[in-house]
């Protein structure tokens, strides 16, 4: 029995269709396994290595270095605050400190609910919003410390799930047209020659 | 009048609640660029972004139409677009990806037939989990509509693009790291030479990368035509650009403006635009382009938005993002917070940055704490040098990137603007801004 799902598998097979060489769909389908799982689990790795013809340590050695890859538990909810250069000198600083509290935990851990962690982050590119945070990848901006502690509330209560999906749902609208194309044979334009150009 | 009467080149749909949708689109002349293009010869294509005179809007600023004639022939040829858009305060990219997808690609279709490629890879930054899904989405749209796939728009020319989400890693935007990364592995910078992915790229393919907002440029210029890009701006800073405001202003945010023609100051201060210093206290220093610039002063702010003029000066343009500070601001802790990014980020692979950013990152925190000495700031500038030699503009790189060699400029500027400031921290062994 695979751990990942069918659904997974199909998708991650879709993906590797879509490049010339399957090695370039490894971390779109750790966003897949993240989907599923929260968070990339070992056993994860080792599938995800088999459908890109790697080793499971290659697959590990390459999701290790990115920050949105999660090779440990992480909540429902990843809150991640911007403290740089322009958030900083709009107070996020003192909204990481406040969010410590509300939440009772420090940057970089997760509530013993398993419903939030909370990290540092770099710039969001959402820095007209100082200061800003991203839940699970959605933006909410221009945050007060009491907007901060309604926004827990309304997630803890599940008044956002429409807004902000579990963490790891990464994009929603899944690739509809050109994808059986692709899959296909004939279809597909990738290697077309240079003569084979307009003139 | 401070700001011109520019025509809006990649902004004319945002003000459209619905500026994603291809109703709107192509309601407001969407696709219209590239029906033009496909009528003309790939070469007669190129030629128009030549006339144009584009900048990539990436941050190096290199001409997009030479970099597409150095492409080395091929068989297969790649178009990678660059939507990593992690610089911090640098927010452009990412409205561009929300709210005109279709836009971008249109322009990445119209790049795809100038430089035949096989095969078009949009790279969003992981983060951007909206700007994939509407991305993703308008993709779904154009294939359903033939502005992408086989026969595109009933043409002999066919293309396909992917999606490709990224994972969180800044590096990532340099774009052979990006090129690792869409391989499937770690975000490693490539060892140059090769200098540009137009010779080995991709698969070590021949590979153009260009930023989203330059793409995004390109159904205007054919509708237009280059000449009518370059008629707006003044000399080699031509079309328009996108300039992401930031920090200690009233109203941050992103605004289109001719190039070269509008001044800092108009930026800052103009009612239509940043409209001021926050609660109307006195601007102390602003970065004219993305934190890897070097600062500008308050005496610097009648300076044109102008890529020629900021490089004389000392500085660049880079990402187009202006980041403000005021007399409330601690410049060492901005300094600090700048070189903590960097030391983050850095890939680990040169001694320099990995443990230059480090140690630097360290330093500069025990001074904005009160506990340094007036010797470690001349430190600084040692460990800088180590960095960048001369720690001169543009830097001389002793890194395989240019993150490396980007560490010094904020530190560097703290240190010469602000050296009391500084020594202030040592005497009274705290911040005075605390
Ligand atoms: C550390 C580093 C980060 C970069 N980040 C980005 C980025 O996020 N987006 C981008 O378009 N270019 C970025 N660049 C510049 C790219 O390497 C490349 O020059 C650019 O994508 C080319 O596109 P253009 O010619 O259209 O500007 C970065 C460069 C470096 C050295
Ligand atoms: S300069 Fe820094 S980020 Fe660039 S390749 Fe070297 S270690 Fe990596
Ligand atoms: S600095 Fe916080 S979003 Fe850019």
């Amino acid at each position: 029995m695979p751990h990942l799902s069918e659904d997974v598998i199909s998708r991650a097979r879709a993906l590797v269709a879509l490049y010339p060489k399957p090695r370039s769909a490894l971390i779109p389908i750790c966003h897949l396994a993240q989907e599923q799982d929260g968070w990339l689990r070992p056993e994860a790795i080792e599938e995800i290595a088999d459908i890109v013809g790697v080793t499971p340590a290659e697959v590990l050695g390459t999701a290790s270095f990115y920050d949105l890859l999660h090779t440990e538990p992480v909540g429902k909810y990843v809150i991640s605050l911007c403290t740089n250069v322009a958030c900083m000198l709009s107070g996020a600083y003192e909204l990481l400190e406040h969010s410590e509290k509300t939440l009772k935990i420090r940057a970089g851990g997760t509530t013993s609910d398993g419903m939030f962690t909370l990290e540092e982050a770099e710039c969001i590119a959402d820095c007209n919003n100082a200061p800003c945070i991203q839940v699970n990848g959605r933006y909410f901006g221009k945050l007060s410390k009491s907007d901060f502690d309604k926004l827990v509330e309304d997630l803890r209560n599940g008044n956002l799930d429409d807004v902000v999906p579990p963490h790891g749902t990464l994009c929603r609208i899944r690739r509809a047209v050109g994808l059986e194309a692709v899959n296909g044979t004939a279809a597909r334009p990738a290697q077309r020659s240079r003569r084979g150009r307009k003139k | 009048m401070t700001v011109t009467e520019a025509p809006k080149i990649v902004t004319s749909r945002i003000e459209f609640d619905d500026s994603n949708t291809i109703e709107r689109f192509l309601a407001t002349g969407g696709y219209d660029g590239l029906r033009k293009a496909l009528s003309m010869t790939p070469e007669e294509v190129a030629s128009e972004v030549n006339a144009a005179s584009l900048l990539g809007r990436g941050g190096a600023g290199f001409p997009a139409g030479r970099k597409w004639s150095m492409l080395r022939k091929a068989d297969t040829t790649y178009l990678v677009v660059n939507g990593d858009e992690s610089e911090p305060a640098t927010f452009k990219d990412h409205l561009l990806l929300e709210r005109d997808p279709h836009q971008l690609i249109e322009g990445v279709v119209i790049a795809a037939y100038a430089i035949q490629a096989a095969q078009v890879f949009i790279f969003i930054r992981g983060e951007m989990a909206l700007g994939i899904e509407r991305v993703t989405q308008a993709l779904n749209e154009a294939y359903e509509y033939g502005a992408v796939g086989h026969n595109i728009l009933g043409s002999s020319f066919s293309v396909d693009v992917v999606v490709h989400p990224g994972a969180g890693a800044y590096i990532c935007g340099e774009e052979t790291a990006l090129l690792e990364s869409l391989e499937g592995k770690r975000g490693f910078p490539r060892i140059k030479p090769p200098y540009f992915p137009a010779a080995v790229g991709l698969y070590g393919e021949p590979t153009v990368v260009n930023n989203v907002e330059t793409m995004s440029n390109l159904p205007w210029i054919i509708k237009n035509g280059g000449a009518a890009f370059a008629a707006l701006g003044v000399g080699s800073s031509t079309g328009t650009r996108l300039f992401a405001l930031s920090g200690r202003v009233n109203n941050p945010g992103v605004f289109e403006l001719e190039m070269a023609k509008t001044t800092f100051r108009d930026l800052i201060f103009d009612k239509s635009l940043g409209n001021g210093i926050k609660d109307g206290k006195a601007l102390k220093a602003f970065i004219p382009g993305g934190v890897s610039a070097p600062w500008f002063g308050p005496d610097q702010v009648d300076m044109h938005l102008d890529q020629d003029e900021v490089g004389k000066a000392g500085s660049m343009l880079g990402s187009g993002s202006v980041i403000v500070m005021d007399e409330t601001t601690c410049v060492l802790r901005t300094a600090w917070r700048i070189t903590r990014f960097f030391w983050r980020e850095s890939c680990g692979q040169c001694t320099p940055c990995r443990e230059g950013g480090g140690w630097l990152e360290k330093v500069l925190w025990r001074l904005e704490n009160g506990e340094g000495r007036e010797e470690e700031i001349d430190m600084l500038m040692d460990v800088c040098d180590n960095l960048a030699p001369g720690v001169s503009w543009p830097p001389q790189q002793t890194t395989i990137c240019v993150l490396g060699s980007s560490i010094p400029s904020s530190i560097a500027s703290a240190i010469r603007m602000f050296r009391d400031e500084l020594l202030i921290h040592v005497k009274e062994g705290r911040c005075p801004f605390d």
